[in-house]
């Protein structure tokens, strides 16, 4: 569960790994239930309308300016987006 | 006009054109309903200061002798799940607090170009997750016919402010039954288009392959009205459809004379037996189906023998999409930051905002999603899930080579009361057993309100289905059956929703 917790990039409380931890049993039970019809012989929908090559012309469409995309920014510095280190003294 | 408020859409845009009213008159009548329900309804996030200003420049092109299109005027309520530049959009989530989109989603950029008016950004469930409004991170709504009951979800917000004549139009977005199941429970009409029938463009994604954004009214030609504004083709979204729509406007308008009833071949589904209900909704349910065969449609038994795997299915796709979708939600590019000691790293930062900014719902679904898609799983899990669609598919096209819709009840039971089933995941799913199928296999659903409950006095709805791009079929039939039953009431259902705190 704290390994989920990581690849989520959640950070879990205690708590919380204890009480998600009983409701993974919830996936199983889900996946327990489709595998009594989910068979070899099925082909998967991963969409539900089939469509093919959504193409574009390749030119510049419209765009966001440099200040709407860093309107919305926690934090930002020269124009771009300022983050805290990438890596922690352990690294 | 003192009862502004009580018209519908089409009624207040034909005033709007007579000159009878003006669009500020009538925003400024929404504006004091929602002042003087809201502290009992909450179906608003954030009202627009600018709506009254927005009215004004209507009134203004349309005293210039400009011909505007048929809804300009017409106040619209918007589903905080859709973006817009002018009022905050959260999606019900502490993480987007305040958060103000560069960008209109295109169906409000298509709304405002039809002259419609936004009033405001409605309440819902953190991301549309959930069937009740209780897991947005900025309380409930309640349900205006009992307030200590939920109002659906995870549109509650936008179904609660069209049934409690907060406005007469919504937008809102269905995944699971998120537009219809509130529907059900309020009253009102709610229609899950198509999948790719109108933009999702601007819509904040939930589970990409499963969300579709649909309007919410208290009449079926409302709804087709908004849908006519809405829909078509959007070159921003790559998955929406190239066809040509009708009006469904006009399909609303043929089926309320109620011709299409005759011969019409309606599916009921024997896998969803009466016993699956409660009674009060089983019986609104056959009393409707009573009504219709009365008129010459014809009850049919359809057999889908994998709409029991849906549910299953659903709760394994959904959260594997939504996990990924909310990637986004960084604390890098916007959204909440929080840092929670000095010398932290991004990734550092990262968790501690995501385990601040997501509800408990969320993290649930992120997780459950996260393992599902882990390395090993993906096809195990995804995959079968993937599987059910196709089986669930072929169940709608055997169906529909004997019937043109299919019938069920929009959803198992009436409104529950708030808190009942919030620790109880599972329960709360179970909710959506009757809208998700049509999620899943992307054909379009409309709820109608089919009338009270005998045991509680609340709201029931009936669902109809009809094949992938039949979304006109469904405003035919919808709006022969609502002419039917209002006829039998004596006036629309939300004539008999107890009074609220305003006036009414």
């Amino acid at each position: 569960m704290r390994h989920l917790g990581v690849l989520a990039r959640i950070q879990l409380s205690d708590e919380e790994v204890e009480h998600l931890a009983g409701q993974l049993a919830v996936i199983v039970d889900n996946i327990a239930k489709v595998s009594e019809v989910a068979t070899p012989d099925v082909p998967a929908t991963s969409h539900p309308i089939p469509l093919s090559n959504v193409f574009r012309p390749d030119e510049v469409g419209r765009t966001l300016t440099h200040e709407q995309a860093l309107q919305n920014a926690p934090d930002a510095a020269d124009g771009r987006f300022r983050v805290t280190a990438i890596l922690g003294e352990e690294q | 006009m003192s009862d502004v408020i009580r018209l519908t859409a089409a009624e207040l845009a034909a005033a709007l054109a007579a000159g009878e009213v003006s669009s500020v008159e009538a925003t400024r009548a929404h504006l004091d309903r929602i002042a003087a329900v809201e502290p009992e309804i909450h179906a608003f996030l954030h009202v627009h200061d600018g709506a009254v200003e927005a009215a004004g420049a209507i009134d203004r092109r349309r005293a210039s002798g400009e011909v505007l299109p048929p809804l300009a005027g017409v106040p619209l309520a918007i589903k905080d799940v859709l973006v817009t530049t002018d009022m905050p959009s959260t999606s019900g989530s502490r993480i987007l607090e305040g958060y103000l989109s560069p960008f209109d989603a295109t169906v409000v950029a298509r709304a405002r170009a039809a002259g419609l008016v936004p009033l405001g950004k409605t309440n819902m469930d953190e991301f549309a997750m959930g069937s009740s409004t209780e897991h947005s991170a900025y309380g409930p709504t309640h349900n205006p016919w009992a307030l200590d009951r939920i109002p659906g979800g995870s549109g509650g917000g936008s179904a609660a402010a069209v049934a409690a004549f907060e406005a007469p139009l919504a937008l809102g977005s269905d995944t699971g039954g998120s537009i219809r199941q509130p529907a059900h429970v309020t009253g009102t009409v709610g229609v899950k288009p198509t999948y790719g029938a109108v933009s999702r463009y601007g819509a904040i994604a939930l589970a990409s392959s499963l969300d579709q954004v649909g309007p919410v009214t208290r009449t079926v030609l409302d709804a087709g009205l908004l849908h006519d504004v809405i829909g078509g083709h959007d070159h921003d979204d790559s998955t929406s459809l190239a066809e040509e729509w009708p009006s469904f406007a006009d399909a609303a308008r043929e089926g309320a004379r109620g011709e299409v009833l005759r011969g019409l071949r309606v599916g009921v589904i024997r896998e969803l037996p009466d016993s699956g209900f409660q009674a009060g909704v089983s019986a609104s349910f056959r009393a409707a189906l009573a009504a219709m065969e009365a008129q010459g449609a014809e009850i049919v038994e359809v057999s889908a023998p994998h709409f029991e795997y849906g549910v299953a299915a659903y709760y394994l796709i959904l959260p594997a999409e939504a996990s990924s979708n909310l990637a986004k939600f960084d604390s890098v590019r916007f959204g909440m930051r929080v840092t929670p000691h000095v010398g932290s790293t991004v990734e550092d930062v990262m968790a501690a905002t995501r385990d601040a900014g997501f509800g408990d719902e969320v993290k649930r679904r992120i997780i459950l999603g996260t393992y599902a898609l882990s390395a090993g799983y993906y096809d195990a899990y995804y995959g079968s899930a993937q599987k059910v669609r196709t089986l669930i598919q072929r169940d709608f096209d055997a169906a529909f080579a004997g019937v043109d819709v299919i019938a069920t009840p929009s959803a198992p039971t009436t409104a529950f009361r708030l808190g009942e089933k919030l620790d109880d995941p599972l329960q709360m799913y179970l909710n959506d057993v009757t809208t998700i199928p049509a999620n899943l296999a992307g054909v379009p659903g409309i709820s109608i309100p089919s009338g009270l409950a005998e045991e509680d006095g609340l709201p029931v709805g009936i669902q109809f289905l009809a094949p992938a791009r039949q979304d006109a079929r469904l405003y035919r039939v919808g709006a022969a059956l609502e002419a039917l039953l209002v006829d039998e009431w004596g006036g629309p259902l939300l004539d008999r929703a107890p009074a609220l705190g305003g006036v009414r």
